[in-house]
């Protein structure tokens, strides 16, 4: 459940397409922390294949990935 | 960067910004069709020859005068495609410019086309990372590099 994942910050990405959603996120993460987590929330369904990517990447982790209702949510934890 | 078609411009523009929030150290290298792109739209300089004068009035000047490679159907079709990027939140290739800056992409320009089209250093785009080179220095970055990709 998400109640356990303590949110930093809140990265609102609805309605952008490709890139927007991971260079705003590259950029929000840099806003807290190693070891703080990002809530991003994007409407892009391409982005369930890109965050991962993206984090994989980057040397970020994705906690959680939680769908509902056409917004996709991707808890993120800075690792680097 | 090679072309001076407007899909192929913000393809390549997009993949540059995405990879540097991949964390990868970014460069593009604009040359011959490309290199018009970079022009300012806002600058006038004066003393060029006559084949000069020609490139710089026939060729876009600057990211809003770009066209598609494809069903641009004198002007109508990429007047379309930019409303509905518009529509769809799709960045534009000036607001995607804008975010590479933002993102220390580098960009280098062929100094020979600039040459062969009668470009000035001084009606290019202002750009926080702009190199004016050739070759070398295109390969310098290549060899170094896992992706290299030729748009």
């Amino acid at each position: 459940m998400t109640e356990d994942i303590k949110v930093d910050k809140v990265v609102d990405l609805k309605g952008m397409p490709c890139p927007m959603p991971i260079v705003k996120v590259s950029k929000g993460i840099k806003d807290v922390e190693v070891g703080q987590v990002i809530e991003a929330i994007t409407t892009d369904p391409g982005a369930l294949a890109d965050f991962p990517a993206w984090a994989k990447t980057s040397g970020n982790e994705i906690l959680k990935t939680d769908q509902q209702e056409g917004l996709i949510k991707f808890y993120i934890e800075r690792k680097a | 960067m090679f072309s001076g078609d407007l899909d192929k411009a913000l393809a390549s523009l997009i993949i540059a910004t995405g990879a540097a929030a991949m964390g990868m150290d970014v460069v593009m290298f604009f040359t011959f069709w490309g290199t018009p792109i970079l022009r300012d739209k806002g600058k006038k300089v004066g003393g060029k020859d006559f084949m000069g004068k020609m490139f710089g009035t026939m060729l876009p000047k600057g990211v809003c005068e770009v066209k598609l490679s494809k069903m641009n159907m004198a002007g109508m079709g990429t007047v379309m495609m930019k409303s509905l990027m518009k529509k769809k939140n799709v960045a534009s290739l000036e607001q995607m410019l804008e975010l590479a800056a933002e993102m220390d992409v580098r960009i280098y320009i062929c100094e020979m086309s600039m040459d062969l089209m009668g470009f000035k250093r001084e009606e290019m785009i202002e750009y926080p990372n702009l190199t004016f080179c050739g070759v070398a220095k295109f390969l310098e970055e290549a060899q170094n590099s896992k992706v290299q990709l030729f748009i």
